[in-house]
Order: C-alpha cells, then sequence, then structure tokens
C-alpha cells in the first residue's frame, strides 16, 4: 500500500537544527537563570569502596571551608526508598535505593553532595568529607549472586510495588520465567542439541552531553527544573515523590538535548538540585564531569544468556530454551524490564517453536548500575541468537540466510510470547501486521555481496575476509502501558500551535511529529509553531523510551490533528454552504469537491475569532497503544580478521530496516546509522574495564574508545517501506533495533573468516586472538 | 586577572581566575554555544578558533588567549544568515542532538580554510578529534562534501 503524501514521507530539515548549528539552541547548562547570582554549584563524593557501611560521616572540616553552603547526606535527609528508572507510575524496577544512604554498594555510589557558591569550593570541600567505612566483602560475579553464601547486598526494606518475584535476601533482583508446550518432549524429539553460553559487556551511552540539571525558583516560588532528560513528566513526579514537594509546584523544563540513548532515562540529578535549591531557596545546578558518567550513571546491563535448542535434520527447532542471567549491578534499576525484553523481543521472531522456556534472572552484584540502553534487552538477547541461528545453519550445512526466512514471523501472524511476556506484567496479544524481513534480507545480502564473501575465506596477506548476518525485531511502544498526548490550536493566520509532551533528545521527534500533523491538515511543516515536553505547557507523555514515539506519540498528534481538520470543515462547511462530507483539506484550504469551490485556512481562522459565533479551534488528542508493532532489520558485517593480530576490521556494513513507512527517511537512517555504529564501536572496542576491587579504571575518552569519523566503515542503510496499518501513516519506531545487530553479525563474520566462534564480546584482538590460538592447537 | 579577547569580532574585557580555561570563560560569559563535553580534550565539543586554528578550548589557559582572536560557531554565521558550513549541516541531516554540531561545524570551517577540496580521507582525518554518539558520522562527512559544494558556487 502506498499513497501520495505531502509531508510524510519526505526528509525535511530537522526544525531545531539551523539553531543547533549557529549555536543558538540551549541544552541545560546554556540558560540565563534567575537570580543566577546566588547560584549553588553541587560536587558529590562517591564511594572509593564497592561495598562498605559508613560508621561515621564528619562534614565539620568541609564546612568551615569559605563559600560551603549546604552539606547532604544520609544523616540529613528523608530516607525515602525508590527507584531512579524513569518509568511510568507504579515503576515495574524495586524500590531499593536511597539518594544517600549509609551502605555504599559499589565504587561510584553517592557518600554526600556538597553546595558551595562555586564548582571549585564544592569540590574542594567534598575532598575534607571524613567518613569511617566498615568494609564489607564485595560481590563481583553475577554468576555466584545467588549462592547462598555470596554477600547480600540488599537487605534493608527493599521492595517492589508491582506484583512481581523480588528476592533481594538471595541477590536476586527481577525473575521472570514463561513456558509453552513440552519442554522435555521437544528436546527428545531431535536430532541434535545445540547448547552454548554467549554474554555481553558492560559499555555507557557516552552522550555528548554529560548529565546536567539546574533547579530554581520562579516569580511565583514554584520549583522550575531544567533538565537534560527523556523523561520529563516521570522526573516531575519522582522528585515531587523525593523531595516532598507537590507535582503541581514543580515544572519541569527539557530543552535541547545532547543525546540519551537510555541513559537520560534515569532520575539522577532532579531531585538533588531540587532538594538543595528546596532547602536553601536558591538555584542550584549540578552538571556531571565525565568520569562521573562512566562511575556512576547507568550502563548497558552485562548479561549471559544461555541457549540451547533441539534441531531436526529438516531445521526445525524442537525446543528452545533461553536462560539469561543479567547482572543488575549494585541496583535493580530497569532490572526487571531489560531482562523481559532479551526474551519477549527476541522468541517471537521464530514463532514457530512450539516448545520454549524463557528463565531470566537479575542479580545484584557490587558494580556499576545498569539500566535503560537503546536496545534495552533486546541487544543481549539477539547477540546470542544469532550466533545460535547461525551455528544451527551451519551444522545443517543450509544457508542462514534461508533458514531465517524459512522460520521467522511473518504478516498475519502471532507468537504467543506476545502475550506471556510484558514490562513489568503480562504482555499483550498482537498479530504482526506489517513484516517486510524477507525484503530486507535480500536486499541487504545483495548490498553486502554475500554470495560473494560468504564460506570464501578470502584472504589477503595475513587477514581473512568473512561475513555475517543477523535479524532483529524490536518494538514500538510498551502495549498498554505507554501514553503520549497532544495538542493543536489554529490561529488566525492558518498556522497552528503545536504542543507535546513527546521528549525530542536528538532524534527529530519534535520534526516527524510535526509531519504528521502537518499531513493531517494538508498543510507545510513551516505552519506550525512547535513546543515539545514542558510540564507546565505541553499535555503528558511518557517521554522518549522503548521505541515508542513515532508510533505512541505519533498516533497521538494523528488523532489530535484529525480532531482539528474536523472542526475546520464544520466551520467550512456554513462558510461554503456545503455538506461536510463533500470537504477535503487541500494545501491550506477546504475544498468542496462537488462544486470545486473553497475557503483558506486563514479564512476560516479570521472567522473563528472575529466575525460570528466565535470560538477557538482547538484539540487536544491522546493515544494508548494496545499493541507494539515491531519494525524489522538485517544487518550483514563483512570484515577482515588479522590472523597475526587478531585484529578485525569492518569493511562495510549494511543494515536494512522495515519501520513501516519512514515518516522522514533522512532522519530515519539517522536513527539507524548512530545506532549501527554505536553497535560496531561495542562489538570491537567500547567496554568498563575493572580493576580486582570494581573500580572503572578507563572512565575517560581517552581509554574508552568512542569511533570517530576516522573510524568508521562503509556504511549503507536501507529503508524499506512497509505499511503498519495501526501506525501513524504506516509508521512504525526505528529508534533503536539497529544496534541489535552489530555484535552478532560481526561475531558471524569471524567464524565465517576464521572458523572461531566468539561466545563474549567485545571482540578485542587479545580475545581473537586468543580463541584463534586455542582453535589452532585443538 | 584582566584581559581583553576579540570575540568574534568584538572586543571585550573580563575579569577573571588566573587558573581558569578558555572553555570556562567563554561559557561563564555567555558564549554557551562552545560546549562541554569532557573537559579532557578528546571529545571536541568546546573547539573554536584562536587566530584562526582549531583548539579544545578545555585545554587551553584563558590567560594565554588574552590579546588573541577567538571565533565561535556564532562568530562564521547566524540563523539570519547562516555560513554555508552551517546550512550545509542543516541540508545534509548531519544534525542530531546538536551538542557536537558546533564543534563539527568549526572543524569542517577549519578543514576547508586549509584545504578547500578534500577527498574522503581528509574530510575523516580532520573530524577525527570531534565525537558524535548520534549519527554515526555519514551524514556529517555528507555536510562537510556539501559544506564544499555550497561554498564552490
Amino acid at each position: 500500500m502506498s499513497e501520495v503524501y505531502n509531508n510524510v514521507g519526505k526528509s525535511v530539515n530537522k526544525i531545531d537544527s539551523l539553531g543547533l548549528a549557529t549555536g543558538e539552541e540551549k541544552f541545560t547548562d546554556d540558560f540565563a537563570i534567575p537570580n543566577a547570582d546566588k547560584m549553588l554549584h553541587l560536587a558529590i563524593l562517591y564511594s572509593p569502596h564497592p561495598y562498605a557501611k559508613i560508621e561515621n560521616i564528619d562534614t565539620s572540616d568541609a564546612e568551615k571551608i569559605a563559600g560551603v553552603v549546604d552539606i547532604l547526606h544520609y544523616k540529613n535527609i528523608p530516607q525515602i526508598l525508590h527507584t531512579s528508572a524513569g518509568q511510568g507510575y507504579p515503576e515495574p524496577s524495586p524500590y531499593d535505593m536511597f539518594l544517600f544512604d549509609d551502605k555504599m554498594r559499589f565504587i561510584g555510589d553517592r557518600v554526600a553532595l556538597v553546595a558551595a557558591e562555586n564548582l571549585e569550593i564544592a569540590r574542594e570541600a567534598v575532598k575534607k568529607i571524613k567518613v569511617d567505612y566498615k568494609i564489607l566483602e564485595p560481590l563481583f560475579d553475577p554468576e555466584h549472586s545467588l549462592d547462598a553464601d555470596a554477600p547480600k547486598i540488599h537487605t534493608d526494606d527493599e521492595n517492589v510495588i508491582i506484583p512481581t518475584k523480588y528476592e533481594p535476601d538471595k541477590n536476586l533482583a527481577a525473575e521472570v520465567e514463561i513456558k509453552f508446550g513440552d519442554l522435555e518432549k521437544g528436546f527428545a524429539d531431535a536430532d541434535f542439541i545445540i547448547e552454548n553460553d554467549y554474554s555481553i559487556h558492560y559499555a555507557n551511552h557516552c552522550a555528548i552531553e554529560p548529565h546536567s540539571a539546574v533547579a530554581y525558583f520562579d516569580e511565583r516560588k514554584r520549583l522550575v527544573i531544567i533538565t537534560a532528560t527523556q523523561v520529563p513528566f516521570h522526573a516531575r513526579r519522582i522528585t515531587s515523590q523525593l523531595v516532598g514537594i507537590p507535582i503541581c509546584n514543580i515544572r519541569v523544563i527539557k530543552p535541547r538535548i545532547g543525546g540519551g540513548f537510555g541513559g537520560k532515562q534515569e532520575i539522577l540529578l532532579e531531585p538533588l538540585v531540587a532538594l538543595v535549591a528546596n532547602r536553601n531557596k536558591r538555584p542550584a545546578k549540578l552538571i556531571l564531569s565525565r568520569k562521573e558518567v562512566f562511575i556512576s550513571s547507568r550502563t548497558r546491563h552485562q548479561m549471559r544468556t544461555r541457549l540451547k535448542t533441539g534441531v531436526k535434520n529438516d531445521g526445525t527447532i524442537t525446543a528452545l530454551e533461553m536462560d539469561g542471567l543479567m547482572n543488575a549491578g549494585a541496583y535493580g534499576s530497569h532490572a526487571l524490564t531489560v531482562l523481559s525484553n532479551a526474551g519477549s523481543k527476541v522468541l517471537p521472531l521464530f514463532n514457530k517453536i512450539e516448545n520454549i522456556r524463557f528463565i531470566g534472572r537479575s542479580v545484584y552484584t557490587n558494580l556499576p548500575i545498569g539500566g535503560a540502553y537503546r536496545g534495552y534487552g533486546a541487544t543481549q538477547g539477539y547477540a546470542a541468537f544469532n550466533q545460535h541461528i547461525d551455528i544451527i545453519a551451519r551444522k545443517l550445512g543450509i544457508d542462514v540466510l534461508e533458514y531465517i526466512k524459512k522460520w521467522h514471523i511473518r504478516e498475519g501472524e502471532t507468537s504467543p510470547v506476545f502475550e506471556a511476556l510484558g514490562e513489568g506484567k503480562e504482555g499483550t496479544a498482537q498479530i504482526v501486521h506489517s513484516c517486510k524481513l524477507d525484503e530486507c534480507i535480500d536486499r541487504g545480502a545483495k548490498s553486502i555481496g554475500w554470495y560473494d564473501i560468504r564460506g570464501k575465506k578470502i584472504r589477503d596477506g595475513s587477514k581473512v575476509r568473512g561475513v555475517g548476518v543477523a535479524v532483529a525485531m524490536q518494538g514500538s511502544g510498551i502495549p498498554r502501558v505507554d501514553m503520549g498526548s497532544a495538542y493543536i490550536k489554529m490561529n488566525e493566520d492558518g498556522s497552528f500551535n503545536l504542543s507535546m509532551g513527546a521528549t525530542d533528545i536528538g532524534t527529530g521527534s519534535d520534526t516527524i511529529l510535526t509531519q504528521i500533523a502537518a499531513e493531517v491538515l494538508s498543510v507545510p511543516v513551516e505552519k506550525f509553531i512547535v513546543r515539545s515536553s514542558d510540564t507546565d505547557l505541553t499535555p503528558f507523555d511518557v517521554g522518549a523510551y522503548a521505541s515508542s514515539t513515532t508510533y505512541v506519540s505519533g498516533n497521538a498528534v494523528r488523532k489530535c490533528a484529525e480532531e482539528i481538520a474536523r472542526q475546520i470543515i464544520e466551520v467550512a462547511a456554513k462558510l461554503l454552504d456545503a455538506n461536510p462530507k463533500n470537504l477535503t483539506l487541500e494545501n491550506s484550504n477546504v475544498v468542496d469537491i462537488q462544486t470545486g469551490k473553497k475557503v483558506s485556512f486563514e479564512k476560516i481562522g479570521y472567522y473563528t475569532f472575529y466575525e460570528n459565533d466565535q470560538f477557538q479551534i482547538q484539540a487536544g488528542g491522546s493515544f494508548y497503544g494496545t499493541e507494539s508493532p515491531p519494525p524489522f532489520i538485517a544487518q550483514f558485517a563483512d570484515v577482515y580478521v588479522d590472523t597475526k593480530t587478531g585484529r578485525v576490521d569492518v569493511l562495510k556494513f549494511v543494515s536494512a530496516v522495515d519501520c513501516g513507512q519512514a515518516i522522514n527517511p533522512k532522519l530515519a537512517e539517522g536513527q539507524v546509522e548512530g545506532a549501527t555504529v554505536n553497535g560496531i564501536n561495542y562489538a570491537l572496542w567500547e567496554e568498563y574495564k575493572f580493576d580486582k576491587n570494581g573500580r572503572m579504571t578507563n572512565a575517560n575518552f581517552t581509554d574508552y574508545k568512542v569511533l570517530t569519523a576516522a573510524d568508521i566503515p562503509e556504511l549503507i542503510t536501507i529503508i524499506v517501506n512497509s505499511f503498519e496499518e495501526t501506525g501513524p501513516f504506516g509508521a512504525k519506531s526505528v529508534a533503536e533495533i539497529g544496534i541489535n545487530g552489530p555484535i552478532p553479525a560481526i561475531a558471524n563474520a569471524i567464524y565465517d573468516a576464521v572458523g572461531v566462534r566468539l561466545f563474549h564480546s567485545p571482540f578485542t584482538p587479545e580475545k581473537v586472538l586468543k580463541e584463534m590460538e586455542a582453535f589452532a592447537s585443538s | 586577572m584582566r584581559g581583553k579577547f576579540i570575540i568574534n569580532g568584538d572586543t571585550k574585557e573580563f575579569e577573571f581566575e588566573p587558573k581558569i580555561k578558555l572553555l570556562h570563560l567563554l561559557r561563564d560569559n555567555g558564549y554557551t554555544e562552545v560546549k562541554n563535553g569532557c573537559e579532557e580534550g578528546e571529545c571536541g565539543a568546546c573547539v573554536i578558533l584562536l587566530d584562526g586554528k582549531l583548539v579544545n578550548s578545555c585545554q587551553v589557559l584563558a590567560a594565554s588567549a588574552i590579546e588573541h582572536k577567538i571565533t565561535t560557531v556564532k562568530g562564521i554565521g547566524n540563523l539570519h544568515e547562516p555560513n554555508p558550513i552551517q546550512q550545509a549541516f542543516v541540508d545534509a541531516g548531519a544534525v542530531q542532538c546538536g551538542f557536537c554540531t558546533p564543534g563539527m561545524v568549526l572543524a569542517t570551517y577549519s578543514l576547508l580554510q586549509r584545504n578547500p577540496n578534500p577527498d574522503d580521507d581528509e574530510i575523516k582525518q580532520a573530524l577525527d578529534g570531534n565525537l558524535c554518539r548520534c549519527t554515526g558520522y555519514l551524514k556529517i562527512i555528507d555536510a562537510v562534501k556539501l559544506s564544499i559544494e555550497y561554498l564552490n558556487r
């Protein structure tokens, strides 16, 4: 199904891009704040121990420093159990943290916070705080977290507010299990069994803008928080919970955000600046340093996935058991939901498997805290799944592309996993309405030259070439959880104000949502005055996460604009003396398709404001998804493995994605390209390195390698348009999916080149060389 | 201490702490288009042109820049009259979150001053000091190429 659109499907320029390119747009730390001369600057003291109890804290020396105004720690602020996860209420993450605690659970946990006249004084004062720690035996290996004799990390009234399995006395932060069919019979029916462990590692989002927040009181004594957040409404709610200021007295403003990727779906700084501002009746600001972002914010959850499959010689998978052990780190932020997604976003892809068990456990350790990160469990699950499928296809002696095409979910089909596994509750049954994965595979394979390289082991000196593939699906929002809303009013010149809760964190959602409204109303994007994510001025939206914006917020905008269109037509019918059924919107006019008579939006605008029966054309619209149509992707890596050094070079990487109708193809490509490069970076380069005390030893951009323009391979992104009938103008979401493929596609390509299977990322030269040597000697 | 600086063509005089870095001097005085991404000289969000040379302002002592010419991204164009490079970044879809963009634009400006017709490798090398986590760099490289086209018009 393809339609001709005026705005949808066009790569209009991002509406904030000129302001950004000229340095005019403002990020959190760029605003002129009222009473800035009274600004308090904050610095945090972090635990130097992975696990310790604070026996005493002495701030007297710090207080003596001129310019120190306030010091916060466990003794002088209310102790409120909560989660920092920026999720809807009730949050499906355990309430297992205080803003400041007397127990330190990882190196990077917060001991105290100093507010001072300037940052230098605050940082100086932090060093003068004396803390007596009782050192406790730490726990670093998640494989031992559940051991009876393992140190217990959370033992003080931690709880969950949703009905789910949570056993802190066993270090169990979350557990999920689903079962279908008869697993034992399935394995018994198989001709062969394949069972392996795969794992992926700690990583940081590395948004170039660090976490930042500023709080001040406005002229009516309400607390305003400007913050780099993906979730302004959740930030308002959770700050209210922790600071004791009613929601109605807090305004959260989301300005331009310098990247999120999940890292800013966390309520980290807002309660701190709010507390300090409220205690001292002065504005307060906290901007994390890069080192603080690395050690104290949130990370990709490390996860080990054991996959066991029974396979018949004809390729039928008779049983599949997925056993995931996720390292939550010191606190359980997103511990249940990321874990659930490792199953729920992966298992439906091969929906013909009748006998399935998924068991996932998130466990505590004394290491940095996991959290939301682009891909959100799907990245973990697909790293294992795609390698496993490659292994099965090789064992069967068939082309893995043909194997995937034979078994993946198709249009009109469903999977019981959709209904069984949700996010903190049961999932939602759904039929896949749109799936062009076959076309993604075919076009991607052609672009990478699959059949010219696969299995050929082409050599160039010490380097051997190989190709690998990975496929994935994601979702479009969390069904029966996520809600977005929008409000539109019309001005007398035929322009519109569009106000929406949706949170543009750099993705371009302000632009594509405007394109959706513009399409409904048949006007150019320039006719919209757009405002988003200000809790005082825009309606609610859950925020930017779970690939929800295009689909959930987009449907809200579409519904809202449709109501505006209805009102415009009603007025036009009067003015044209026409039957509303014959009226249509066309290029800022209402046209009577029978008579050809028309009236302009401007005329309608003036009429409604000034002429007769005056009223404001205005409407709100909300959308609450009852399904989550998955985008699909096929990703291909063409690599050289240097057999002398173990170095893996990606020559070319192809991503072919079905995201429904791309609302703005260039922005959709940008999402896939960014996610893909992040994924390649993750597969080969970036990782947290820890010393024996669980201290991150590479918490800077010198030692934690983020790829630059000089490092990127040839990248091809193919947008395979489909039409999702439940999406706005056929669209599905696209922000996360591209990060799922690089790890398994590269691992599969390494195997294709040198016959060595890398089960555990990242694929560093040392690791690849070691595996090749082990392979050679076996 | 006090010092005069020629910023985007205007002479400005500031009072400042002797040991502060140019990044903070600029940001504290309203030049917030100079972004702070790491303060380690690694991310390139804070680059400016110092006497026409691209530098990480977080690595430069403010005192050492007294009497020198400083150009920020606002010094090469604005909303009403954007520099062709700024327009090229917009048109190429090279701006996602935009936090790295002022630095990327200035790195491009600096490159094209030195070398008006760089090849792909030269473009990539010129952007090597600027991190972007959103775009995967492809559209930024496109933007540099489009800049060349715009400037040659």
